[in-house]
């Protein structure tokens, strides 16, 4: 019929007003944000960590489903940045007792709200308050359902682009639960955008989404060939309830053939580096070796985190 | 009371009408088109110039979400919205709540239409009991209360062994058993087309086999049986070509399409539009194309509005969330014409789809002008252009992907039993 040409994280400029999702994000919005992180990281390691970027601003982190790292990343930012900080989480049984997404976000935005950190269960649940909220609230996505995660797909970007300088000649290998991930989907468009030439994905058929190769991907389903002369790895979180459904045998099985071990990651390029989401399932998706080894890049990616959010809220309180 | 339609291009598509030509009624009936009738002298005249002149249009699915939905919708909003839409016959399905499983419901849903007087309900009874899927309903009782087949609407049967036993009573009785097939644990939680956009949105997906892997056994049971099988709301072009096949081998099976189904695919959810959360869900547009070709060669006998009003409440919510279904009585009618023209049908062929197609289905005696048929009819203006809005709509859904978008074709009066029950703009009063 019609696709609306809009795109609803942009203002009439052009300009990042919500994070919603990496997909379609013009590429000079995406370098905006990370060279913007690479200022703020200089912030992060001074003695003082403050700026006042957002001196005044009220910024409600809105967790409908539970997450400790990404809300403390999105406070320690947002506080680094001056910002109040107002933390809700807001389980599952009292969100179905009645009070809608919406009325829960009128609520608090007649409170004076200026951003809204946004991480919900479904599937396009920031979309619907985006569209609901007041023309000056900002909305970032911290995860809706399989969709999308676009600060956790940033930060890797700018971990890739810290080690690697440069996406042109790269080639990544994105490991395991494809299906069920926002932030596979996020690190796909992602690449896509930074001019990646080749991305693939390397999962069992039963954990990947029927139309994968429609996103600009390689799909393999040997994690041998999967890993062969790649730049980079990067490796999902496998949730435990998937092992008890009939879409894996056992963590054992899946730890064998797509669990990242040092024997398969001697198949990548010598100088490959290694990324991880968080939180890890040490011995089903990779081996201790491996993540605690020397082409590790987890830890340093929890860091850039905070920059990058950092950069993502002064960007849209900015605009 | 004589009513005489005046100067319209009349097309009956059973009687293979397509001409400018008079029509008459009186005391309820067509009682000629053409020549006037002897004796002939009419209280109203209804100038139909530059308008087509067709059978009312014969739904075969409209909820009107009477009993247990009234904050959705009533049958007086929707039996308003059935008028604007130029539908003079529906069929509801059973899944009101309490479900359509016991007489009384029944009864009291005619009843509540009948005084009314407005377009003519069938319902569908539910199949099993609180359409749970286990134990059989009724049948024979909900018949003698109006039932005109017998369905599960969109819940699950307990297994196949159910579905088995349901069509083999059911053909006892020589009932029709209405069904849309989908296995449901092939279908899972899933919420939209297992394609490029529930790639990308992330969004948990309804294989192409849930439909077809349903279907296979539903036919196989249906040459087991000798049940009469209608089969509602295909979605996918697998779907309609074994439909196709099971009709050349000869099988009596008949099948439908709802509207929107032959207009938009997986693409129209754009960013998560929670109007386009259907069930089942719009598909990719290979799919959609291979239902345009089903209704134009006939192995879709019938288009339906598969009419669900949900309150904005309920639509507000995140996708996969997000109450299934679209508002649709009236917009029937000027999508069935969009399809035509996008097509190349012929007008004629189009509007059967819509009136005598459906009526065969049902089993009942309307969806055509032939002398002595009840005058249930519909004249529309080929040409007018309007907007889909919201204030606009009878209905009490405003539920439509296509809000904002100017469409083709509009109802200007709707007769029932030879009653001008539906005017647009008084209209044809003044004529």
């Amino acid at each position: 019929m019609w696709l609306d040409p809009s795109n609803p994280q942009l203002n009439k400029n052009g300009e990042l007003h919500h994070l919603l999702t990496l997909e379609g994000l013009p590429a000079g919005i995406m370098w905006q944000i990370l060279d913007t992180a690479k200022s703020f990281v200089g912030v992060t390691q001074r003695e003082v960590k403050k700026v006042p970027l957002l001196r005044g601003k009220a910024v409600f982190n809105l967790f409908f489903e539970p997450s400790t790292r990404t809300r403390t990343t999105f406070e320690i930012a947002a506080k680094r940045l001056s910002a109040d900080v107002i933390n809700l989480a807001i389980n599952i049984s009292s969100a179905t007792k009645g009070e809608s997404v919406l009325d829960t976000v009128a609520n608090l935005a007649a409170m004076q709200a200026d951003m809204f950190i946004v991480r919900h269960a479904s599937s396009g649940a920031p979309y619907l308050i985006a569209k609901h909220v007041a023309p000056e609230i900002h909305v970032i996505n911290a995860g809706d359902g399989r969709h999308a995660h676009p600060t956790q797909g940033l930060l890797d970007m700018f971990t890739i682009r810290h080690y690697k300088k440069d996406f042109s000649s790269l080639k990544v290998a994105v490991v395991g639960d494809v299906l069920h991930s926002r932030v596979a989907r996020s690190h796909i468009h992602a690449l896509t955008t930074l001019g990646c030439p080749e991305i693939r994905v390397v999962a069992p058929k039963t954990l990947l989404p029927k139309a994968v190769e429609t996103l600009g991907v390689h799909v393999y389903h040997d994690m041998r060939q999967g890993l062969k002369d790649v730049d980079v790895v990067m490796m999902l979180r496998l949730q435990n309830e998937r092992m008890q459904s009939a879409l894996l045998a056992s963590a054992q099985e899946f730890y064998k053939y797509y669990g990242l071990t040092a024997d398969k990651l001697a198949l990548a390029k010598s100088d490959a580096i290694v990324l991880h989401p968080g939180p890890m399932n040490r011995g089903v998706e990779i081996d201790s070796s491996v993540a605690d080894g020397g082409q590790s890049v987890i830890l340093p990616q929890v860091t850039f985190g905070i920059a990058i959010r950092m950069a993502v809220m002064s960007i849209v309180a900015g605009n | 009371m004589k009513i005489h339609i005046k100067g319209g291009r009349l097309i009956d598509p059973k009687h293979g009408l397509d001409v400018t030509q008079d029509l008459y009624i009186a005391a309820g009936k067509i009682v000629g088109a053409g020549e006037t009738p002897k004796g002939f002298t009419p209280n109203r005249t209804i100038d139909a110039t530059n308008h087509v002149v067709c059978p009312g249009l014969v739904d075969l699915a409209a909820r009107l979400r009477e009993p247990g939905f009234e904050y959705m919708a009533t049958l007086e909003s929707e039996m308003a919205a059935a008028l604007a839409g130029g539908v003079t016959s529906l069929a509801c399905p059973p899944d009101t709540d309490p479900p359509l499983d016991e007489p009384g419901l029944v009864e009291m849903l005619k009843f509540r239409a009948k005084t009314l007087n407005r377009a003519r309900v069938y319902p569908v009874g539910a199949l099993t009991i609180g359409l749970q899927g286990t134990r059989l309903t009724e049948m024979a009782e909900l018949r003698d209360a109006g039932c005109v087949a017998f369905s599960q609407a969109d819940a699950a049967l307990a297994d196949n062994n159910v579905l088995f036993l349901a069509m083999q009573y059911a053909s006892t009785f020589g009932f029709s058993v209405w069904l849309r097939p989908q296995d449901p644990a092939l279908a899972g939680g899933g919420v939209a087309h297992d394609g490029q956009v529930a790639a990308r949105l992330g969004l948990p997906a309804v294989p192409v086999f849930a439909e077809t892997a349903a279907l296979g056994l539903i036919l196989l049971l249906a040459r087991e049986t000798g049940a009469r099988i209608h089969l509602c709301r295909l979605s996918t072009a697998e779907g309609v070509e074994m439909v196709r096949r099971a009709k050349a081998d000869g099988l009596p099976v008949t099948c439908d399409v709802a509207i929107h189904h032959a207009h938009l695919s997986e693409m129209d959810i754009g960013y998560f539009d929670a109007n386009c959360r259907v069930i089942p869900p719009f598909r990719s547009q290979r799919d959609r194309d291979a239902l345009r070709r089903g209704l134009a060669d006939g192995t879709v006998d019938a288009l339906c509005s598969d009419h669900t009003p949900v309150d904005d409440d309920a639509k507000q919510l995140p996708f996969g969330e997000a109450e299934v279904g679209v508002t649709a009585l009236e917009l029937l009618l000027p999508l069935t014409l969009k399809w035509a023209a996008e097509s190349n049908t012929p007008l004629s062929a189009a509007l059967s789809r819509i009136t005598s197609e459906p009526a065969r289905v049902l089993g009942i005696d309307a969806g055509h002008l032939g002398a002595g048929a009840a005058a249930d009819v519909c004249i529309f203006d080929p040409q007018h252009y309007w907007k889909v809005e919201a204030a606009g709509l009878k209905s009490q859904g405003k539920n439509t992907p296509y809000t904002g978008i100017e469409i083709q074709g509009r109802v200007v009066c709707t007769i029932i039993d030879g009653q001008a029950v539906y005017d647009a703009d008084g209209v044809t009063g003044k004529r």
